[in-house]
């Protein structure tokens, strides 16, 4: 009786494979099996016309002695400490802003929402030509002369400045929802005692959006990781930072399909791959510190 | 007496404070996409003046003119809206089957098929990128339409957001349909399918953005100029016109246009939906 199904129940079990087939099948095809493929090319040399040889752990010696490659993982991880916090915090900022009682709040969700609709690759290009150290007008307006893109010193600082101008308002956006979700009452009660508006930040705002801003912290450090369309527009080949301001993912772009080095670039993509675990592990593990999930 | 007094002040002072913020930021935000459009119709000779004009001593469409010319701009809007629009029926059509699936039917396999839909959704697209290059060239289809679109056949994001959407309806609303005599696929596309309205266009909405600003992907698979997406095309310019911004401006606003045009019209649905969804 136990495994026999009702007629019913078999019709519900074959529609809900049905239904599912063709993601199952397209993931299977689309991300599964090029997954383990990523994973045993890196450990491939490749000779052309997808045709690969095994050679161990080569890429990896090759890719641990680099010095481009440990360069490029500083990068990465430079980046990510430039854009996360300020982001977030900036962020923060705009969302209790935008939470108060203003007039136009649709209008400069709307401004601050809009770089989000633009494509990463126009926005770096106005950038460019902002930041450019001759005719930009950055350095117009600063009255300096400072190479924003081309030295080694504030290349990456220049994409930085592009990327948390990028996401500020989508994380605000998601922070101001966090912010809406707090009980008015707790403020009434908190008035009565009376704590002063910057305790009320610290003791009811800053926990009770905590959660919210711990999955913001995360997309956020995982954007940051995967950084390559910024960069990728901001760089040039030519460019003399570029040492200097590449990141994992351009150096995987360069590899595996400039260079065509598809062993070595699958060995990169994996690595990195691992640094965004590792990452995203430490944080899971930090937030016990200071993300209250209730009150 | 006083503490009202000065109570009402720091409450002028916040509102000011607030307000002077956000318009900061405000301009912040705007000032790059005022410049572009200034310094697209800017003669070059103009553009590199210093001191710079702020508006241009005489405007002018001839850069406009030069970036129609040296890249195919006809066929990047043509590419980039199929693209987006095939993506978007994948997205839809197959996620909302699989959403369904996962959320409201009982079958055998169900935990570990969703698995492989979270562990999807966990790995960042580019550990697949070179594999799914590899099928696409095998293929035969490198250059293609069919090459834009092929990481976007299925959508794993899609799936588990729409299966949330699902679980979120009441059984009994399946129930009376199915009491009623429809099998489970008419209740599907009958009953639920139409009550997931607001989840499917913010799903459209992501889904389009993510795929029109996408980079990586069309440069890998699509290097004839004349199959090349929006955000693809738009990257050869900065070899082409190293210095010539006025063009790249002018580039950029072309390429930019579509969308902000569709978010200025549906800015409600743009913003909530794309916070919505959560993720990107």
């Amino acid at each position: 009786m136990k495994n026999k199904l009702s007629a019913a129940a078999r019709r519900e079990e074959n529609w809900g494979w049905i239904m599912v087939a063709p993601t199952i099948i397209g993931l299977s095809i689309l991300n599964l099996w090029p997954f383990v493929q990523t994973i045993y090319t890196s450990f491939c040399e490749h000779l052309g016309f997808g045709h690969y040889r095994f050679i161990g752990l080569k890429n990896y010696v090759d890719m641990f002695s680099n010095t481009e490659f440990w360069k490029a993982t500083w990068n990465t991880v430079f980046f990510c400490i430039l854009t996360v916090p300020v982001g977030v915090a900036l962020a923060l900022l705009v969302a209790i802003l935008l939470n108060a009682k203003v007039k136009f709040k649709d209008g400069f969700r709307t401004i601050f929402f809009l770089p989000l609709v633009c494509a990463p690759a126009a926005v770096a290009m106005v950038w460019r030509w902002i930041f450019n150290g001759e005719y930009g007008i950055l350095n117009q307006i600063l009255g300096q002369n400072i190479q924003w893109i081309t030295s080694s010193k504030t290349a990456i600082i220049a994409v930085a400045i592009v990327s948390v101008w990028s996401s500020i308002g989508y994380d605000a956006v998601l922070l101001l929802a966090g912010l809406q979700n707090i009980p008015k009452t707790l403020y009434e009660a908190n008035s009565i005692d009376g704590a002063g508006k910057v305790r009320q930040f610290f003791t009811i705002t800053l926990p009770m959006v905590s959660p919210t801003m711990f999955s913001v912290l995360i997309m956020r450090l995982m954007a940051s990781m995967k950084v390559y369309d910024l960069i990728y527009m901001m760089a040039d080949n030519t460019n003399p930072a570029l040492g200097d301001l590449q990141s994992l993912m351009y150096l995987f772009y360069r590899s595996s399909f400039i260079a065509g080095d598809r062993g070595y670039g699958s060995a990169i993509v994996i690595w990195t791959v691992g640094l965004i675990l590792l990452v995203t592990l430490i944080q899971f593990w930090g937030q016990k510190k200071w993300v209250t999930y209730d009150i | 007496m006083k503490s009202t007094n000065s109570l009402h002040r720091s409450y002028a002072m916040a509102k000011f404070f607030t307000y002077f913020f956000l318009i900061l930021g405000a301009l912040i935000m705007i000032f790059p996409f005022v410049w572009m459009i200034l310094t697209s119709s800017k003669t070059v000779p103009e553009s590199m003046q210093i001191p710079p004009t702020i508006l241009p001593e005489q405007w002018t469409l001839a850069n406009f003119r030069d970036v129609l010319k040296s890249l195919p701009f006809g066929h990047l809007y043509w590419n980039t809206t199929l693209m987006v629009i095939f993506r978007v029926i994948c997205a839809i059509l197959f996620s909302s089957m699989a959403g369904y699936a996962f959320a409201k039917l009982k079958f055998r396999g169900k935990n570990l098929l969703f698995g492989i839909v979270l562990v999807q959704m966990s790995l960042p697209s580019q550990i697949f990128i070179i594999p799914q290059y590899q099928m696409v060239a095998k293929m035969g289809m490198a250059n293609t339409i069919f090459a834009l679109v092929f990481p976007g056949l299925v959508s794993a994001f899609g799936v588990f957001f729409l299966r949330q959407t699902y679980m979120s309806i009441p059984d009994e609303v399946g129930e009376a349909a199915y009491l009623d005599g429809c099998n489970q696929w008419q209740t599907f596309y009958k009953v639920m399918f139409p009550l997931t309205g607001t989840s499917v266009a913010a799903l459209t909405i992501f889904t389009a953005v993510f795929a029109y600003g996408d980079l990586m992907w069309p440069q890998v698979v699509n290097s004839d100029v004349k199959m090349m997406t929006l955000s693809a095309g738009l990257a050869t310019l900065k070899g082409q016109f190293a210095t010539n911004f006025p063009v790249m401006m002018a580039g950029s606003l072309l390429a930019m246009l579509p969308m902000v045009i569709l978010y200025l019209i549906f800015q409600r649905q743009f913003v909530e939906g794309i916070a919505g969804t959560g993720g990107k």
